[in-house]
């Protein structure tokens, strides 16, 4: 499978890329690792005239401790994130969603500003960004300007990221509800997207969960924090039981997708099941 | 578009379509058919290959997105006519049968001998997750890889 003739730019600097996107408009698609759009363009899904590739700017990678929250350049790999030290230790949820996706080679290429701003509601990252409330950096010819996570994920495929603009930064706080979160997967045995995919940010005090933010990714049209759940989990020791009843509230009230392999009723189940397991997992 | 590529330590340079897969160019343009085309859709790791250090689906990538890039492949891991001990570890313990998957198969274990030079049988599966044999049920492929950790 081959994609449809496109012309192909690369930009070296995200005010190259800025310029290029103003210049080509509508008819431009950002490249970034490449690992949703060319399966897409290949499967001719996507058809874009122009691509301009940013996959070159070195100032769009890496991962930086700024003492009160974690820099993530866009273009970090899903692997630079599953084995860094410092992501692993000050929000664990995020490695573990990096290290869920795909498999090895996948991760060794696709990068955490292309799987947001792709926003595929069967993405692992979502749910993880959510949970970690996270700020993610936009820039466009205007300047930069900054969304909260709870802001980002608009519908289907929909982000706050704006035609002329560039998702360049995500920002982690390093608060102790991060340090102990976690991401847990149920994951679809061939193409390993998650039926459900539940994050969890716990900060507990003798056993007691003071604060808690649940996020979740595969469930529904877009990511979505669980109030339900968190109000249920929070002010509570936490237990077995606690832990049952608190998960026994996610997804209430909301709509939850429903495909050919999973049925609503049964992803409904197991996002319960799996925010029990998760808020279990951090509150021990 | 004019892309130049160092191959197996010998630089090509070659003007492609824009929209050429890397698994085409070096098949196609530099008659580097080791590599093979599976699925073609980034699930089954037969066109595995390393570029710049990382194994990757060379089925999902564009050649004009490695313009510049350190490239192996399944051609290039053997040296002065002496195979790479992955590659004696997949004969010794019999890891193929059809050998359709196998380049795939040595390049996703070369990245995990890289990482981890001492795997565990559940580390070798997880590593080889994106990479479909049809003909092993694997047992043998983990062996081959332990065998290739053992001789290295």
């Amino acid at each position: 499978m081959i994609p449809a003739a496109f012309e192909y730019y690369r930009a070296s600097s995200v005010d190259e890329a800025l310029a290029l996107m103003q210049q080509h408009g509508e008819d431009a698609k950002v490249l970034a690792g490449g690992h949703s759009l060319v399966p897409a363009m290949k499967l001719r899904l996507a058809t874009p005239e122009k691509l301009i590739d940013i996959g070159g700017i070195s100032g769009l990678q890496g991962i930086q401790d700024r003492g009160d929250h974690i820099a993530i350049g866009a273009l970090t790999t899903h692997w630079q994130l599953e084995s860094s030290d410092l992501v692993q230790q000050k929000a664990s949820a995020l490695s573990q969603a990096a290290g869920a996706i795909g498999d090895v080679q996948v991760r060794n290429r696709g990068t955490i500003g292309g799987a947001l701003a792709h926003a595929d509601p069967a993405a692992d990252y979502p749910g993880a960004i959510l949970a970690l409330n996270a700020t993610l950096v936009i820039r466009g010819s205007g300047g930069e300007r900054t969304v909260a996570a709870s802001g980002f994920f608009t519908g289907l495929w929909e982000t706050a990221v704006q035609d002329g603009e560039l998702l360049t930064e995500i920002r982690i706080p390093t608060d102790a509800a991060n340090a102990n979160s976690c991401y847990l997967k149920f994951p679809q045995p061939a193409s390993r997207y998650p039926y459900v995919g539940c994050a969890v940010a716990m900060t507990t005090s003798g056993g007691t969960c003071s604060d808690v933010r649940v996020g979740f990714s595969g469930v529904g049209e877009s990511a979505f924090r669980d109030s339900g759940v968190e109000n249920a989990m929070r002010g509570q020791a936490v237990s077995e039981a606690s832990a049952k009843f608190a998960g026994d509230q996610a997804t209430n009230g909301r709509s939850v997708l429903s495909d050919w392999s999973v049925s609503e009723e049964y992803r409904r189940a197991m996002a319960k099941v799996f925010a029990k397991r998760a808020l279990l997992q951090v509150g021990r | 578009m004019q892309v130049t590529m160092t191959v197996n330590g010998a630089s090509f340079t070659s003007d492609v379509e824009s929209r050429t897969l890397l698994v085409q160019h070096l098949r196609d343009n530099l008659n580097l058919t080791g590599t093979h085309v599976g699925c073609d859709t980034s699930s089954c790791g037969a066109c595995t290959i390393v570029v710049n250090g990382e194994a990757v689906k060379s089925c999902t990538l564009l050649a004009v997105q490695c313009n510049g890039a350190e490239i192996t492949t399944i051609e290039g891991l053997a040296s002065n006519n002496a195979l790479h001990p992955i590659q004696e570890g997949f004969r010794e313990k019999h890891g193929l049968q059809c050998g359709f998957c196998t380049p795939g198969m040595i390049m996703a274990s070369w990245q995990l001998l890289e990482r981890n030079p001492n795997p565990s049988d559940g580390e070798i599966r997880h590593a080889l997750e994106g990479n479909f044999c049809r003909c092993t049920g694997y047992d043998n492929i983990v062996k081959a890889v332990q065998w290739a950790a053992q001789n290295s």
